[in-house]
């Protein structure tokens, strides 16, 4: 307990002088040092990603990574992804999809996706499954966070691309 | 205001601006940014920070208690124990037999004793380390079979005998005669495993003590209105003083539909210290709270004619129903209430057992008691036709219940869309060409599902609306909306402010919400069966068109139009025989301000009557049911008993879309949902060796060990969307949250005797199960993997209802006790009709006593 960190923190490109004990994950202390909650917690054992943050790009289970340890590194989290008041085409597509409904896991998924389309623009079907396959969502059934992704993707090469009807209708009744 | 002001004239005709448009969800913006506040996100000055001291066995009278070593660490503020508390609750008036804290025995291992509060959640932890409970073990009871067998000792004081807590039997119609007059009788026992909700978000509590000896709870809960009435009992308040306000919840499922003891702690420590405190459940207490899916044992009898009509079924089902009530005796009436209304059934019979055993209580998840019959209905269907050489499609097309009927258990149907779902997912998936043709390791299953659009009786007897809402205008142009529903990602935010904005003409950006606030939104029973986006909706549809007709009266006066020819559209109040003579809405909002004061409405929706009136008839109706069908493939290897599904087809009947991407959102959340139960998640346990004490203990309580589909799981889902509006549901809407997971098991199972030839009549179907049967029938026996037998089981006299055909009027001709009773209690503690129980007390709306009624 008495055995406290004190240490200047890059997050979302700021930097913020926090003091925690020395044994708090970046979890614990990004909710409850630097009030960013919008990093969740579903099982603080590395299990189910939701607590997925960037460090230096790259995802980390911030459950799992001691805050004492990120001297020198940049972390991102769900906070920094808007543009300005503009939503990143990754958080536009989830809204507009639906990919978010309990939105619990969200973030997570969000950073994870990020990442991903940092490192393969163009990601097939199988890609994002696998990338995101330690990102788990209980609301979904994952089609609407996977067609998000394709969706927030297309957008970032600058396609002129929207998903087909039978993603937000539903498909034709073949026998009506 | 009661009644509307002015008779409500129907608006001119026009195309809907947002409904059945796929517009984003109106907390979409705030969940994709972080902005959502849950309840683990708040936070307060002095907030100090609880953790609950949980039972280490699973049965024990509890010896004593110290806390001197708990009291040592730094940050310890105080701790609580069940002697402070000794009022009981529980979500059913019939069933009030949980403590916030055990006071003198534990009954399964995660049973709360004490609870510590301390200034640093690591303080909290280790303070409740710290704390000693001595037990003095009792005998467990680990299953259905056990807990039959072993009435004494009784871990409840109640129930229908010994460890049973509810017997249930009930005939309706000739069902010996039916099975007289079938071709073939049909016999089969099916197993379902109980599985858990596993929503992401932990549940989280934050208790503020407020002036005046108030206190607010901010809670992760789908049923604000039910932990409202718990905790007043609990914490002994007069309700007016306590305050519960639902935060958005990390997913729900059913498994926040209780009232719970870290609810109530957490709100008695913070009025004990004087300072916010908060509760956050680590994941593996989680795994404790449950009230996830009843493990079912099941029975099936069914008798058929040679075209494979149905005659009659007997269905029997013994539920694990785990260490307390929760809403078990309604899950099993609900084993039994909806196999009636997918098919005709001239003559049904159900039994239904639930035992107590000294595991985490079950109670609603997804489908809450259905999908369990709904598996062993659909997979005997396959097997019926595989018998007497229909296709399963046209089995099921030739004897569908018909829509406008009412069912021989006396549920009223009203619109029907399972025949377009049917054809739909058949013609999708070209089943007809190729079911049975596939080639070895590849199958094509059917099946088939209905479910409730709101349970048609509320928890605990009382004549009041189900749902309010309470619209605010004013000079702004802006429209606040009040209701007591709780948004659980499900999307009730946005049917809310879609309904009021439609009719109102505006955008969904100059509508306001305040939900789920019981100081300050009308009574909303909350988020389960399937009932907000139906009752709900049609409250806020009458406070809406309240609103428009006041406008609309303003308007007139002022523009000299008739009111009858007002269009409210893209924001504006204006003539339909001429457009350009019109006002904003705003204008028309000053106008209507101007014209009657301050500017308020209310709307409010209790369901129609259902004709039921036995002792039991509470549980099943619906002012609507929603159906839906699937096909399945699956690959299956028969040398691993590997298996995977390939491909969904799914249709929904949903009545209309209020908004077809949220609608998708649902469909796919539900047959995924529906697959990990069949494909791996179980709520399993296991005893501990001897030397190990041989306590019952759950065999994975974490998110890794609890298997659930990844991404990397899910496969392909086809999506068919069928409109067939019901008049009952707002703009004809019905439920999608919970149906499409019913034929999900089913399903698969069926498409797996497709691909192997071999029967897995249990959920989940492990890769084990399909080697044995694979085995079995390579052996020349039974090619199945499933239960064997059905425990006996007395379930007492029989209810005898005469069906309508029969020409009964929805009484059991048996039911003395129910005539000798003066009371209105029955079975969920709801079931007496508003006529009879009015009748008999002469008056209205006053059973609003916290015991329930009695």
């Amino acid at each position: 307990m008495d055995d406290l960190t004190t240490l200047r923190l890059r997050i979302n490109g700021e930097d913020r002088a926090v003091v925690f004990p020395t044994h708090h994950t970046l979890l614990e202390v990004l909710r409850e040092e630097c009030a960013l909650t919008g990093t969740k917690h579903g099982c603080e054992l590395g299990e189910c990603g939701t607590c997925t943050v960037l460090v230096d790009g790259r995802p980390v289970l911030s459950c799992l990574a001691l805050a004492a340890e990120m001297r020198g590194k940049s972390i991102e989290t769900v906070e920094g992804m808007q543009l300005g008041n503009d939503l990143h085409p990754l958080q536009a597509a989830f809204a507009d999809l639906g990919a978010a409904q309990c939105g619990y896991c969200t973030p997570g998924i969000l950073m994870a996706a990020k990442a991903l389309l940092a490192e393969n623009p163009k990601p097939t079907r199988a890609e994002i499954q696998e990338a995101l396959a330690g990102n788990l969502c209980r609301c979904t059934g994952y089609h609407k966070i996977l067609e998000g992704i394709e969706w927030a993707a297309a957008k970032m090469r600058g396609e002129d691309w929207t998903p087909p009807d039978e993603v937000f209708y539903g498909a034709m009744d073949p026998a009506g | 205001m009661a009644e509307p002001l002015l008779k409500p004239e129907p608006e001119p005709e026009r195309e809907p601006n947002i409904i059945g448009k796929p517009f984003r969800r109106v907390d979409g913006r705030a969940k994709v940014t972080g902005a959502t506040r849950f309840a683990d996100d708040l936070a307060f000055p002095r907030m100090c920070y609880v953790r609950l001291v949980r039972s280490t066995v699973p049965h024990a009278l509890i010896k004593s208690i110290d806390t001197t070593e708990a009291e040592k660490v730094p940050g310890y503020l105080g701790y609580l124990t069940g002697q402070e508390m000794p009022n009981t609750f529980g979500i059913l008036p019939v069933s009030q037999d949980e403590h916030a804290l055990c006071p003198d025995k534990v009954r399964f291992v995660g049973d709360p004793v004490v609870a510590v509060a301390a200034t640093t959640e690591d303080a909290a932890y280790e303070a409740a380390l710290l704390v000693k409970v001595e037990y003095e073990p009792l005998p467990t009871i680990s299953s259905i079979e056990e807990a039959i067998a072993t009435p004494e000792p009784r871990i409840h004081d109640y129930g229908d005998h010994g460890n049973v807590h509810k017997v249930v039997s009930m005939k309706f119609g000739a069902v010996e005669e039916g099975f007289e007059d079938a071709d073939e009788i049909f016999e089969d026992v099916f197993y379902y495993e109980g599985n858990t909700h596993l929503p992401m978000e932990q549940h989280s509590a934050v208790a503020v003590p407020e002036d005046d000896d108030r206190v607010t709870l901010y809670s992760s809960t789908q049923t604000p209105h039910y932990v409202h009435r718990a905790l007043a009992k609990v914490l002994e308040l007069p309700a007016s003083r306590v305050r519960v306000v639902a935060c958005p919840n990390g997913g729900g499922f059913g498994g926040k539909s209780d009232p719970f003891n870290h609810e109530i702690v957490v709100a008695k420590m913070a009025l004990k210290l004087g300072r916010p405190a908060k509760i956050t459940l680590t994941r593996e207490e989680v795994f404790y709270c449950h009230r996830g899916r009843h493990p079912v044992l099941m029975e099936m009898k069914t008798g058929v004619k040679k075209d494979g009509t149905i005659t009659a079924q007997r269905l029997r089902t013994a539920l694990d129903g785990g260490s307390y009530g929760s809403y078990g005796v309604a899950s099993t009436y609900y084993t039994g209430a909806l196999q009636t209304v997918t098919y005709k059934l001239p003559a049904y019979q159900f039994e239904g057992v639930r035992c107590f055993t000294n595991k985490p209580p079950c109670g609603p998840k997804r489908g809450h008691g259905t999908p369990q019959p709904r598996f062993g209905f659909e997979v005997q269907l396959d097997k019926i036709a595989v018998k007497l050489g229909i296709n399963p499609a046209d089995l099921r097309l030739n004897m569908l219940a018909e829509p406008d009927t009412v069912t021989a258990n006396w549920l009223k149907i009203g619109s029907m869309g399972l025949r377009r779902c049917i054809e739909a997912v058949v013609e999708g998936s070209d089943f007809r060409e190729r079911w049975g043709r596939l080639p070895e390791g590849r199958g094509l299953g059917l099946a088939c599902g209905s479910y409730l659009c709101g349970a048609g009786l509320p928890i605990y007897w009382n004549h009041m609306p189900q749902s309010g809402v309470m619209l605010k205008l004013d000079r702004s142009g802006g429209v606040a909306v009040f209701c007591g529903e709780s948004e659980i990602g499900q999307g009730s935010d946005s049917v809310l402010a879609a309904i009021v904005a439609e009719v109102l003409g505006v955008s969904l950006s100059d509508i306001r919400l305040c939900v789920g606030d019981t100081d300050l939104t009308p009574v909303d029973l909350g988020s389960y069966s399937s009932r907000v986006t139906l009752m709900m909706g049609n409250a806020a549809l009458q406070a809406a068109e309240r609103a428009r007709e006041m406008i609309a009266k303003a308007v007139s006066e002022q523009l000299e139009v008739p009111s009858s020819r007002l269009v409210f559209s893209e924001r504006r109040v204006f003539d339909a025989e001429d457009p350009d003579r019109g006002l904003t809405f705003q204008d028309a909002v000053i106008a209507t301000e101007a014209r009657f004061g301050t500017l308020g409405t209310t709307g409010s929706y209790i369901p129609p009557r259902s004709p039921g009136r036995y002792r039991g008839a509470g549980v099943g109706p619906s002012p609507a049911y929603s159906y839906s069908a699937a096909v399945v493939e699956v690959e299956a290897d028969p040398e691993t008993g590997l298996w995977n599904p390939v491909h969904v087809w799914m249709a929904h009947d949903i009545g209309r879309s209020l908004n077809p991407v949220l609608v998708m959102g649902q469909v796919e959340g539900s047959v995924y949902m529906g697959l990990g139960e069949v494909m791996m998640e179980e709520q399993a346990f296991r005893r501990l060796p001897r030397h190990l004490s041989s306590a019952l203990v759950h065999r994975h309580p974490s998110v890794l060990e609890y298997k659930s589909p990844t991404f990397a799981d899910m496969p392909p889902v086809t999506t068919y969307l069928i409109e067939d509006p019901d008049p009952r549901g707002p703009f004809g809407a019905k439920e999608v949250g919970q149906g499409p997971l019913l034929p999900m098991m089913p399903a698969v199972a069926n498409a797996l005797y497709d691909a192997l030839g071999v029967r897995v009549d249990q959920v989940p179907i492990h890769p084990h199960m399909v080697l044995k049967a694979l085995e079995a029938k390579r052996k020349g026996q039974e090619p199945r993997f499933g239960p064997k037998a059905f425990p006996q089981v007395d379930f007492g006299e029989t209810l005898l209802v005469p069906t309508p055909e029969q020409g009964g009027d929805g009484t059991a001709i048996n039911d003395y006790r129910e005539k000798l009773r003066s009371g209105m209690r029955s079975a969920s503690g709801t079931m007496m009709t508003r006529e009879e129980a009015l009748r008999k007390k002469k008056l209205a709306a006053l059973t609003t006593d916290l015991e329930g009624a009695k």
